[in-house]
């Protein structure tokens, strides 16, 4: 395993819910990145995120981790969730709160 | 680095013979772009993969040629 595959692994498995994205949560870079965050603030989960715009290695390393080409991605409890439009779908057919609730992540 | 909606749709329609895409120019300037793909080969598949196949048939243009794409699939009713 690569380096950056390594750090990526670490940052995944150390937290509940982590967004890879442009931006922080605060000011979001890009509108997919923006509404990713918009939908986890409205779950009310505590989330961290990773900005892959201040660290190149990340941001090539996490498109090659999870075979998927774009920024944002959710991880939830580990697992790849997907990119904001799948996590607007799932948000719109109450399938993202449902895996919340499912993997038993703490409401902040 | 703006890319036609045709030259698009060729692709994903070359990667998944079967699908049904429409694409939308959403921003009419060839750089952001909505697309539905219906295919009754996703059927069965998570939305990760769903999208993934998507992303194969484009070939590697996604995140680097094509900036914005909002995806959405699903399996014909």
């Amino acid at each position: 395993m690569s380096d950056a595959n390594q750090r990526i692994d670490q940052i995944v498995k150390n937290n509940d819910i982590v967004l890879f994205m442009k931006g922080t949560a605060l000011f979001p870079q890009c509108g997919f990145s923006s509404r990713a965050v918009a939908i986890l603030d409205h779950l009310g989960v505590t989330f961290e995120t990773v900005d892959v715009l201040q660290d190149p290695e990340i941001r090539q390393g996490i498109k090659d981790y999870s075979e998927w080409p774009t920024v944002p991605q959710l991880y939830v409890k580990g697992e790849f969730v997907g990119g904001s439009d799948i996590m607007m779908e799932m948000f719109q057919a109450g399938e993202l709160q449902q895996l919340i609730e499912d993997k038993q992540i703490a409401k902040a | 680095m703006p890319m036609p909606a045709e030259q698009i749709e060729a692709l994903i329609r070359e990667g998944i013979p079967d699908a049904l895409v429409e694409i939308v120019d959403l921003a009419g300037d060839g750089d952001h772009y909505e697309a539905r793909v219906v295919a009754e080969s996703f059927r069965g598949l998570p939305r990760v993969k769903q999208h993934q196949r998507v992303y194969e048939a484009l070939g590697g243009r996604m995140g680097t040629e094509l900036h914005a794409l909002k995806l959405t699939t699903a399996t014909p009713d």
